[in-house]
């Protein structure tokens, strides 16, 4: 059995999420990748914002920063490019990333700058006690829903792929093994890279919606998750109410650490 | 500033000054927003940094450049931003979190006319009490100021300086006429600058607390990267960094946040006074209006009325005891400020009704012009 | 010396600015006072009237802006009717003779010369209207050593104008010679 002692933080345990919460398997699925790729924990640094999600680094023993609602991006951006022998991780929410700091979320992806962004979809404000999010369903209920929402939600993913990003890629806690792959990749990709991981939110989205026992949002998870592959050879009748996951883009650009380095190379003076 | 200092003598606008004592300083880190009247500051830094190796970055707002100077500041690096107005509205939150972790740092801000957008291109001093207490939450807090290019280059030092010394954000406050006044600077010697670096731990890491509470208030957070494992967050915490809701640490942790600034006040406070010995009438201005206060304080005196001058060179913490022991002295105060009395209301305080205090505050984007503030003293004798 | 106040007042786009900076320096740098140079922004600097200002003293420079002015240059009317209210009455004022008409009356020394049209016509090029004022403004009002201004002029131009530039001064200069003698 995979030893995660070396990686966390054990005197921070219990841990603050909810039974049946998807975060915690994040997480591990996170440790796991890290210890494939070897990664130093001295040199690795993990940035959040605010949310349950951004409270992952408090329990992994690296450099943690948790920064204030929205703007893990700004700061992983100040460390990143201050150091950039530093490999640094930011975990962030679907309010965090697409709302309060949704204009960080495009801008880093624009910059290209190397940071693995892991992003826990939950649809759903989660610590704040269940507000509707930027990627809450059209129709769902959230405390402030409670007809039903009325606006369509965000395509994150797709939103990191036209912001500019080099790897998007979309995984769920359902299909551990996978995530773990695409985390392991995003982690070494030179680069913008988000892992959407799609978590479940059994207390604040579950409740409301006809899904309270956790073990229902699994197998919701299950049954409506499709590979990249698959869906490819799907007809769109075929694909209503199904998402897909794995890598969504994989592109080389200019990294802006990597690009700075060489103006920095070009402005020395000739000795 | 006197012609015969030693050092290269340049001209310079106050915004150039300002990034040349960042650069004097060691700030090898700047991140910014473009905003009327501080633009010049960080596109002079996005010209000078790289040749030294250092970072430039432009964000995508005034949020954003505050946490990525944040950030770089945790990496051990001195960093900086400069804004204006509404600017430093939307930097607050995050400068309140600086305070909070206790991350070194510099932010400028080249004061315009308010509220809102106010007046891009014209001076004010509107933003002396958001400065204090702009951000949400009990703390400390360090202000300077300057009047001048020169001051303006000294100044920006003493705020690094400052920062690294206690831990803490440093706010530069000038305003768009020392901004964008061109005037001589007289560049010291490096060696004859004084420059303080923040401290390093002198324990290993298995026993390093990075808040470890200590006589001195001020805590000592090793540059991510070095071994060091710790979290830094702007949630309370304890000594370990880590969140905690347990009432003795918070207490602890928020009284000392006003502590180590309060405790070494009379180290951080300096001031500039004319010929209060004497003087009836006390003038209290800073800033670009105190260079108004130093020609008035002259022309009184040939008209003879007997005119002093206390000139802060820090707003925050208040030198309410130089205040204090000028009420004892004169008859009046004055304060001419650009505001309708923002630092007034301080100077009222610190004086405690030994003498009345006396506003004349401007607000319509021009400079308080030395026959109006020999008019107002000629109205208070 | 007391402060002496010079305000450079035209349109946008005169090298005024450029002039303003060079003065300050001339004096600063070079004759070794004090200088302190500002200039209107934003707004009121797009189009229209524009200025440039320039305090010169021995000591310390306390208000930074110019009061009661010792000598305003205008090349144009707008700026001339604009910015003339603050001009001592033993004050200097330096016009564009073809295109300030209507210089305001009052007990100041006026001179006025076709300084755009030296720059146009005498040295064939127009940017140089600056540089030119900038030879008579000296001459007449002496508070720069000649040898700080060249220097000044010369640490500020494109390289490669070096030389049209020093035949404006030298131009503007002749000028305020011979406007010194009428
Ligand atoms: C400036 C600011 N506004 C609002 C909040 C309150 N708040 C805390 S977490 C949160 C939403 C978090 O949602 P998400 O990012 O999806 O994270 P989750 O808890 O679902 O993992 C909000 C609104 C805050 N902390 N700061
Ligand atoms: S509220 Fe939701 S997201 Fe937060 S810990 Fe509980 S289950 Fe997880
Ligand atoms: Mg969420």
């Amino acid at each position: 059995m995979f030893d995660y002692l070396q990686y966390v933080r054990q005197e921070n345990f219990p841990h603050i999420w909810c039974s049946g919460c998807g975060d915690g398997i994040v997480l591990k699925a996170l440790i796991r990748s890290m210890d494939k790729l070897g990664l130093s924990q001295d040199e690795t640094v993990m940035v959040s914002g605010i949310g349950c999600s951004s409270r992952t680094p408090g329990y992994v023993d690296i450099n943690t920063l948790h920064t204030t609602h929205g703007r893990a991006l700004a700061f992983a951006t100040g460390v990143k490019i201050a150091n950039p022998d530093l490999n640094v991780i930011v975990v962030t929410g679907d309010g965090d990333a697409t709302a309060i700091g949704g204009n960080h979320f495009i801008h880093a992806a624009r910059r290209n700058i190397d940071l693995t962004v892991l992003l826990y979809n939950n649809y759903i404000y989660g610590m704040t006690g269940g507000q509707c999010s930027p990627t809450t369903p059209r129709g769902a209920y959230a405390s402030t829903a409670q007809h039903g929402n009325l606006e369509p939600p965000f395509n994150i993913s797709g939103l990191a792929i036209a912001a500019g990003a080099s790897f998007v890629a979309r995984g769920d806690v359902y299909n551990v093994k996978k995530l773990e792959t695409l985390i392991g990749k995003a982690l070494q990709k030179k680069g913008f890279s988000l892992v959407e991981v799609v978590s479940p939110c059994p207390t604040a989205f579950g409740r409301r919606n006809r899904m309270a026992r956790p073990v229902k949002m699994m197998e919701q998870l299950r049954d409506t998750v499709v590979s990249v592959e698959k869906w490819e050879k799907m007809t769109d009748e075929e694909r209503k109410g199904k998402f897909r996951t794995g890598i969504l883009k994989d592109i080389e650009k200019p990294e802006f650490t990597a690009e700075y380095a060489k103006l920095i190379e070009k402005m020395r003076p000739e000795e | 500033m006197s012609n015969d200092r030693p050092g290269k003598v340049r001209m310079m606008q106050g915004n150039q000054a300002c990034a040349e004592g960042a650069i004097a300083a060691g700030c090898r880190f700047f991140a910014g927003y473009p905003i009327t009247p501080s633009s010049e500051i960080a596109e002079n830094l996005s010209v000078m940094l790289p040749r030294l190796g250092g970072k430039f970055i432009q964000m995508e707002d005034e949020m954003a450049a505050m946490g990525a100077i944040i950030g770089a500041a945790l990496t051990g690096q001195k960093s900086m931003t400069a804004t204006s107005g509404p600017g430093f509205s939307l930097k607050q939150e995050n400068i309140g979190y600086a305070g909070m972790a206790e991350v070194p740092c510099v932010i400028v801000n080249v004061m315009r006319g308010g509220p809102s957008t106010g007046m891009p291109t014209l001076p004010a001093q509107m933003d002396v009490q958001q400065a204090r207490w702009g951000a949400h939450g009990d703390r400390g807090v360090i202000a300077l100021t300057a009047k001048s290019a020169q001051e303006t280059y000294e100044q920006t030092i003493r705020a690094f300086n400052l920062a690294e010394k206690f831990m803490t954000p440093v706010i530069l406050l000038i305003d768009e006429i020392t901004g964008h006044t061109t005037e001589k600077v007289i560049i010291p010697d490096a060696s004859d600058i004084e420059i303080v670096h923040r401290k390093k731990p002198d324990e290993d890491p298995e026993n390093y607390l990075p808040y470890r509470l200590t006589d001195e208030c001020v805590p000592i957070l090793a540059p991510f990267g070095t071994g060091y494992r710790y979290n830094v967050t702007g949630l309370c915490h304890n000594e370990t960094g880590f969140p905690t809701n347990d009432s003795h640490d918070i207490q602890c942790l928020i009284e000392r946040l006003t502590r180590k600034i309060e405790m070494y006040e009379d180290d951080i406070i300096r001031n500039n006074e004319l010929m209060l010995e004497d003087a009836e009438i006390g003038v209290f201005a800073y800033g670009s209006v105190a260079r108004t206060a130093q020609a008035v304080v002259r022309m009184c005196r040939e008209e003879g009325i007997k005119v002093g001058l206390l000139e802060p060179k820090v707003l925050w913490p208040f030198p309410a005891k130089a205040v204090f022991a000028m009420a004892q002295k004169v008859r009046a105060i004055v304060v001419p400020e650009l505001n309708l009395g923002q630092m007034a209301r301080e100077v009222s305080l610190a004086s405690e009704c030994r003498v009345p205090v006396h506003k004349l505050g401007r607000v319509d984007g021009r400079p308080i012009p030395p026959q109006q503030l020999v008019e107002k003293i000629r109205e208070v004798v | 010396m007391d402060r002496y106040d010079v305000r450079l007042s035209g349109s946008g786009g005169q090298g005024l600015i450029l002039a303003g900076k060079i003065l300050a320096e001339a004096a600063a740098i070079y004759d070794g006072r004090n200088a302190v140079q500002t200039q209107s922004y934003g707004p009121e600097a797009r189009g229209g009237a524009s200025k440039a200002e320039v305090v010169i003293k021995d000591g310390e420079i306390d208000y930074p802006k110019a009061m009661d002015l010792d000598l305003l240059l205008s090349l144009t009317q707008e700026s001339c009717t604009k910015y003339s209210g603050d001009l001592k009455e033993d004050g200097i004022m330096i016009v564009d003779s073809e295109i300030v008409k209507y210089p305001p009356e009052g007990s100041f020394k006026l001179y006025a010369a076709p300084i755009t049209s030296i720059a146009a016509n005498k040295i064939g090029k127009i940017v140089v209207t600056n540089i030119v004022a900038l030879g008579i403004l000296s001459k007449i009002a002496g508070v720069v050593t000649e040898e700080s201004m060249r220097k000044a002029i010369l640490a500020r131009v494109p390289k490669g104008t070096e030389e049209i530039n020093m035949k404006a001064f030298d131009e503007g200069w002749k000028t305020g010679e011979e406007l010194l003698a009428e």
